[in-house]
């Protein structure tokens, strides 16, 4: 794997506020990866060093192996802010086609791009009569034209209804899948629907994760919860024998470190006609979530 | 070079469609039409052509008018962009800051120029059917004047720049471009009248006055406009006296353009540190 983006040791501050406190984190071709985080957790600074707007104060980053902001780089990067808006008297094909253009991206692509985006059929109207939806899109297909090596793309999916995001995440995975390197920023992990290679958690500038969601989930450690349904004449021994809350007068609810799942599953297996169901719930992806971008966290023990 | 072309072919797309051109050719139509109508009382039958007493009059609205239409052009440039993301995008490709302020500035001339034909050809057309004693003379004028125009237009979008990258927020561009024409136009006159006054015939009226006179490119524009019609003895108003000028005052006309040049460079300038 070739690594198209490469940053080691990044450090910036702002005033006496340090944004980033030495970030390392490579991106290789055809890998997505979501960079997760609070609002000020330093994501859209990290964006603004790969695209040499702003400098580092130590470490280093490349794109290709060049330089942040040189020319060779911001051929090779395509970039979508949270927030921009196109003027809006000109039609979503002039727009692309501007872009296409202020890249050196052959005219064909224009048109391919907003198909690809599904806007072929709206790309001839003022950008002013878009909804939400179609502007995030006609910023994704102005950030696909140019064949980027590496895509940047600040919270490109706040404010999109479900059905809109979901198609937002297929299309990034058709992009990867022809070898494009993507960076994409989200508040959550719930709204990245498992749709990335990869997760990176920022949290007050500090890289507190990096890996795949599983292996996060893992090194969460977070417990599992298990919902016990007996019935009332064997509810009070279940009680007894696996501790939790009771529920309902007929049901328990206890949690269980991950490693310890198979042991306590048995154990109720074992339990015969006295219970009549169970229910298993990971960690939801809020909640790991929330484990790694907690204000207070220091090691980690709590659950 | 496509990139500034792309960049100027949009801001004259945006310019027409928000109907931006329409509107400062109308303003500058009216005006026009206006001081012909005013002016045509007083000079009466005189052997001067009718067109060249409008023009006359059309130098000076310039003075008031272009520069504000240019200014009220150009403060959003840089400033907007930023407020809206779209620099961003922009800066984030390989065009160079150094193309993205030339391209808007080459797309706003174009935007003001034809306006200011727009507005002033169709008053001068008007006056040159109704007026009397019309020929060549009268027509040399007004293309003058519309060349000169569209020059202290372009020098006023530079300086319009410099207001734009200088703040980030297009509120306080726009502030400071009204500031900009406020002193410009209004004050700086004012100053030198109140100069003259004071020392009607010290060291300032007769060595200080007619440099800073060259000092403003919008002062500039009308002693070099009033001198090239004086030929045809209609000037009044405050550079009136062109033969008192110790330089030819055909000269007057660099004035503008070096003041452009100074404002394309610093606002060039300003915008390579610009972190958007």
């Amino acid at each position: 794997m070739t690594m198209v983006l490469h940053t080691n040791n990044v450090s910036r501050r702002f005033g006496g506020v340090e944004a980033l406190r030495s970030v390392s984190l490579d991106v290789a071709s055809g890998e997505k990866v979501a960079l997760l985080g609070h609002n000020g957790a330093g994501k859209t600074t990290l964006f603004r060093i790969i695209l040499g707007f702003l400098r580092t104060h130590s470490g280093s980053v490349s794109i290709n192996g060049q330089p942040p902001g040189s020319r060779l780089a911001r051929r090779d990067v395509s970039y979508l802010p949270e927030s921009v808006a196109f003027p809006k008297m000109l039609t979503g094909r002039e727009i692309v086609s501007f872009y296409a253009k202020l890249k050196s991206a052959d005219a064909a692509q224009v048109g391919s791009a907003l198909e690809k985006v599904d806007l072929a059929g709206a790309a001839d109207r003022p950008c002013g009569g878009y909804s939400k939806g179609m502007r995030q899109r006609l910023g994704l297909a102005q950030a696909i034209v140019g064949s980027p090596k590496l895509m940047l793309l600040d919270e490109p999916t706040s404010g999109l209804d479900p059905i809109s995001r979901q198609r937002f995440y297929t299309l990034i995975g058709d992009i990867a899948d022809k070898g494009t390197a993507v960076l994409l920023s989200s508040h959550g992990l719930s709204e990245l629907e498992l749709k990335t290679d990869r997760v990176a958690i920022l949290r007050k500038g500090e890289l507190v994760a990096n890996g795949s969601l599983a292996e996060l989930q893992r090194s969460a450690n977070l417990p599992i919860r298990i919902r016990v349904r007996s019935n009332s004449d064997d509810v009070e021994s279940v009680h007894r024998r696996f501790g939790g809350e009771r529920v309902n007068g007929e049901s328990v609810e206890f949690d269980c470190a991950r490693p310890d799942k198979m042991d306590r599953l048995s154990a109720i297996s074992q339990l015969g006609p006295a219970v009549s169901d169970v229910d298993i719930s990971s960690p939801s992806l809020d909640e790991v979530y929330r484990y790694f971008s907690r204000e207070d966290a220091e090691g980690g023990n709590e659950a | 070079m496509s990139a500034i072309l792309a960049i100027a072919q949009t801001e004259i797309r945006i310019g027409i469609r928000n109907r931006w051109v329409l509107l400062a050719s109308i303003i500058l139509l009216v005006f026009a039409l206006l001081l012909a109508l005013l002016g045509s009382a007083p000079s009466g039958a005189t052997k001067a052509d009718g067109l060249s007493v409008v023009v006359a009059s059309l130098s000076t609205l310039s003075v008031y008018l272009v520069p504000l239409i240019a200014l009220l052009l150009s403060f959003d440039a840089i400033a907007g962009e930023i407020d809206r993301g779209t620099l961003q995008l922009t800066l984030a490709t390989p065009v160079s800051r150094g193309q993205v302020l030339f391209g808007k500035f080459c797309g706003h001339v174009i935007v003001l120029s034809l306006a200011v034909v727009l507005g002033y050809g169709v008053a001068g057309a008007l006056v040159f059917v109704v007026a009397q004693n019309t020929g060549v003379d009268g027509i040399v004028d007004l293309v003058r004047v519309i060349g000169t125009s569209m020059a202290l237009g372009a020098t006023f979008i530079a300086i319009g720049y410099v207001a734009s990258v200088s703040v980030r927020q297009t509120g306080t561009a726009a502030a400071l471009a009204v500031a900009i024409w406020l002193f410009a136009v209004v004050l700086y006159d004012l100053a030198l009248l109140v100069g003259l006054l004071a020392s009607s015939d010290g060291v300032f009226a007769k060595v200080l006055f007619p440099y800073l006179l060259l000092l403003n490119p919008a002062d500039a524009f009308r002693v070099f406009n009033m001198a090239a019609i004086d030929a045809a003895g209609v000037s009044t108003g405050l550079a009136a006296g062109g033969n008192a000028l110790p330089f030819l005052p055909q000269l007057a006309i660099i004035s503008p353009f070096v003041w452009m040049a100074i404002a394309l460079g610093l606002s060039t300038a300003i915008l390579r540190r610009v972190q958007p």
